[in-house]
């Protein structure tokens, strides 16, 4: 069931569109925010919300590389895998990450700390390579501000 | 003569956001006030189309003209919509954020002149997700907005009403293409529509709708102040206006600089970036983005404007470019962006879907040392294929340009990478 502050929120969102359809994308970011993904039940239960099948919603959500439709754990990281990032050692900071987390791109940690994702061009080539950390950005890294960085999440 | 940076001028130094009350200090919504109280929408477009303002979102397509399709008047179908392209998606890219997280009421305010030039009800932002300050700063910078009146129903007393809303997305390159994030808008995938219909007459739920780039919307306000002679100026070369321009890659300060328009990439490069960094050779760039052709060396004196890029074989794109120095390989950095290109694509033609994969296969071959002879030639072959009209969207004609441009100017890279069997170039 969708709690009555997300329902709350989806309906702010209402206002804003024509269709209830176009929430969607909305609908599942606030759930997103409180929960961490969108289950199958979540999806049910925002279609109801919206009157759509959950079949196209998850047509919408997997198109979509931010809404996930897996558990992620409570630090995502996302490292910028784009061209200027390239050119600015993101090879090596990948390595870095991948080794002393212990997963490759898409897993989480076994102690569910981390999940680690690639991501498209942060818009901050000029700070490259950069990552984020539950959205915030860093910049300019390398192995020891990123070992610094997994450090300071709690 | 002092260069004019009316975009940047009055961006704190501090990395904070200029408020509403830092905006009027500066003159911030006069231009509104006097577009409301002096002018018709047809004047507002007609100044705007007289400035020569030229989309900054990397198509470089009159703005004047794009909005003279808007269809007018009493009978024409309502609501009528603007939006403020926000995506910023395009590898290489940084210059919309610094706009946005710098001097949000000036995007703002150029979307409120875009919609009163082309009567529209409803605005909206498009941001991309991972622009965290951007979408704070924007979200709170709309409140205040409309809380001074410069929104809402009858704006300062004028009878024209606009509502403004947010809209945070939830990732992938294919929003940014206008007719995809009109899809991702109506909650659907971003798949790219038809044209025609133009979205100027047929768009949001097939209402009459205007899509521009932020620093195109940032640039209205000045021309509404100052005057279409004035924004024509500004500029080195014919195309008018100042540009944001950016350099990454390795040289001296990465970085982004508002300079006159056509501005060659020699002072860009040498004098606001620094120059290389110490032991490296410039070899080449993309002048403006991922889905750009190189430029190299013999075109460092090519002025950076729409028209003189294009006759050097690339586009201006977004103006922020990518730095190749010779110590990077340039096979390894096409394959990084055809993996992107592959990736991003939407799948609905085959050329772009089958043909970049096919494409990232074998620029990976090359790099791990296993290119095979012919392998040049099918690359070349791909690239054709997504020229424009082979395909629905830009995606895949954009795809191609670092391709074969890269093919054209480090052949014998890539040949070097078959013949060895392996990169020459030890990264790491
Ligand atoms: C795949 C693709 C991605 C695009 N991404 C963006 C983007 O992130 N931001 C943008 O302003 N324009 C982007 N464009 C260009 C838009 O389609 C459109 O031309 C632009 O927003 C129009 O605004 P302008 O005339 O002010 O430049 C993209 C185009 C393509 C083909
Ligand atoms: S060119 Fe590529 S991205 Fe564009 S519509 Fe075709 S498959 Fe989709």
């Amino acid at each position: 069931m969708l709690t009555t502050e997300e329902r709350q929120e989806i309906e702010v969102e209402m206002a804003r569109y024509p269709t209830r359809e176009a929430v969607c994308i909305d609908a599942m970011k606030i759930v997103q925010r409180h929960r961490g993904w969108v289950s199958d039940e979540s999806i049910r239960d925002i279609g109801e919300l919206l009157q759509m099948s959950s079949a196209d919603l998850d047509g919408v959500a997997t198109f979509y590389n931010l809404i996930f439709r897996k558990p992620v754990s409570p630090h995502v990281i996302m490292l910028c895998d784009s061209v200027s990032c390239w050119i600015m050692g993101y090879d090596r900071i990948r390595e870095h990450l991948t080794a002393r987390l212990g997963i490759q791109f898409g897993e989480t940690t076994a102690d569910n700390r981390f999940t680690l994702l690639p991501i498209v061009c942060l818009g901050a080539c000029e700070r490259a390579p950069a990552m984020t950390i539950d959205n915030d950005l860093y910049g300019n890294l390398d192995p020891a501000s990123v070992d610094r960085l997994l450090e300071g999440c709690k | 003569m002092t260069l004019e940076k009316p975009l940047t001028k009055d961006i704190p130094a501090d990395g904070r956001a200029l408020d509403l009350g830092g905006y009027e200090r500066v003159g911030g919504y006069q231009a509104l006030r006097k577009a409301l109280r002096d002018m018709t929408p047809q004047k507002v477009q007609e100044e705007v189309k007289n400035s020569g303002l030229r989309g900054r979102g990397g198509a470089g397509f009159s703005t004047g003209l794009k909005w003279s399709f808007t269809p007018m008047g009493a009978d024409a179908p309502r609501p009528k919509y603007v939006i403020a392209n926000a995506d910023e998606m395009e590898p290489g890219t940084f210059k919309d954020r610094h706009l946005m997280e710098g001097n949000p009421h000036q995007l703002i305010e150029g979307l409120i002149l875009t919609a009163y030039a082309n009567q529209a009800d409803i605005a909206y932002i498009f941001i991309r997700g991972e622009y965290k300050f951007s979408e704070e700063r924007l979200a709170r910078a709309v409140t205040e907005a409309y809380a001074a009146g410069y929104l809402g129903k009858n704006i300062l007393g004028s009878g024209y009403g606009l509502e403004m809303y947010l809209h945070v997305s939830a990732g992938r390159y294919m929003c940014g293409e206008e007719t995809g994030l009109l899809n991702a808008l109506e909650g659907k995938r971003a798949n790219p529509r038809a044209k025609p219909p133009f979205p100027q007459v047929s768009g949001l739920w097939g209402k009459p709708t205007i899509v521009n780039n932020v620093e195109t919307l940032a640039n209205v306000p000045h021309i509404i102040n100052h005057g279409a002679a004035w924004f024509q100026s500004l500029s080195h070369t014919k195309d008018a206006g100042t540009k944001l321009y950016g350099a990454s890659g390795k040289v001296k300060r990465p970085g982004l600089w508002e300079l006159p328009m056509g501005t060659t990439m020699r002072e860009i490069l040498e004098e606001h970036a620094g120059g290389m960094r110490e032991g490296l050779e410039f070899r080449g760039a993309l002048p403006g983005g991922a889905s750009t052709d190189f430029l190299v060396p013999q075109h460092l004196d090519v002025p950076m404007d729409f028209t003189e890029v294009q006759q050097a074989g690339s586009r201006l794109g977004t103006g922020t470019m990518v730095v190749l120095d010779d110590k990077t390989c340039p096979v390894g950095m096409v394959s990084n962006l055809i993996h992107f290109f592959a990736q991003e694509s939407c799948g609905w033609c085959t050329p772009c879907w089958s043909g970049l994969n096919w494409a990232k296969q074998i620029l990976k071959a090359l790099e791990d040392g296993e290119g095979k002879s012919g392998d040049l030639e099918k690359l070349e072959f791909q690239a054709k294929f997504w020229a424009p009209g082979h395909t629905f969207c830009a995606l895949a004609p954009g795809a191609a340009e670092p391709l074969q441009s890269a093919l054209k100017y480090f052949r014998d890279d890539f040949e070097r990478h078959i013949q060895d069997q392996c990169c020459a170039f030890q990264r790491r």
